[in-house]
């Protein structure tokens, strides 16, 4: 049963990928990785499954954390176009 | 009571792939940035809620169950986090959402 769950994570992350490539915006991209990361989480815990090998969680957990690390660090990049900014953000709503 | 558990988890596993599936499709066919955005978000709920409760009942009262359930509690907190930076980034930068014609009727269904 965990080979149909993995088969539909892989269409799933197939899906993310042709949207990252498609575009067209840099949100439509970041979106889409961000979703290929959830999906590479949820295959990362369902490939410990099938091989019997409960270790792939950890690596599961990891990489859920820098997902949404790596996001983060690119909405703020090309929001402010700085990683250093501070961001007050009503200065910059403002303008 | 092994084989319930086994099928419970089955249909859990097999709808959260179907869900995940969904989400894609809706990321790939919707219209606009905002739509593709309503449409991932079912992939982080419901396809991984269903596919980590599924794994949870194959596991059982393991360690390995608690380690699911910090997967399921960190995409939990941080995924509406990350759509939530997005959609605002989006709308800072002045990406404009798809609306229907001024002046058109909207549909009767």
């Amino acid at each position: 049963m965990f080979e149909i769950a993995v088969a539909a994570m892989l269409i799933t992350l197939a899906g993310a990928l042709a949207r990252a490539l498609r575009g067209p915006t840099v949100f439509d991209r970041t979106q889409a990785v961000n979703t290929a990361g959830t999906v590479a989480v949820l295959l990362l815990a369902l490939i410990g499954f099938l091989t019997g090998r409960p270790d792939f969680l950890d690596i599961a957990i990891v990489y859920g954390l820098l997902n949404v690390i790596g996001t983060i660090a690119v909405l703020k990049f090309f929001r402010y176009g700085d990683l250093g900014d501070p961001g007050h953000d009503q200065d910059r709503d403002a303008g | 009571m092994e084989a319930f558990r086994d099928i419970l988890s089955w249909v859990l596993l097999s709808s959260g792939g179907v869900f995940c599936m969904i989400g894609a499709l809706g990321l790939l066919r919707m219209p606009d940035f905002y739509t593709r955005m309503h449409a991932a978000s079912v992939i982080e709920t419901l396809g991984a809620g269903l596919l980590l409760l599924g794994m949870m009942l194959q596991a059982g009262l393991t360690l390995i169950s608690v380690k699911l359930l910090i997967i399921g509690v960190l995409l939990f907190f941080t995924s509406p986090t990350a759509t939530h930076a997005l959609a605002r980034a989006a709308h800072l930068r002045g990406v404009e959402p798809k609306l229907a014609a001024q002046g058109n009727e909207p549909s009767k269904h």
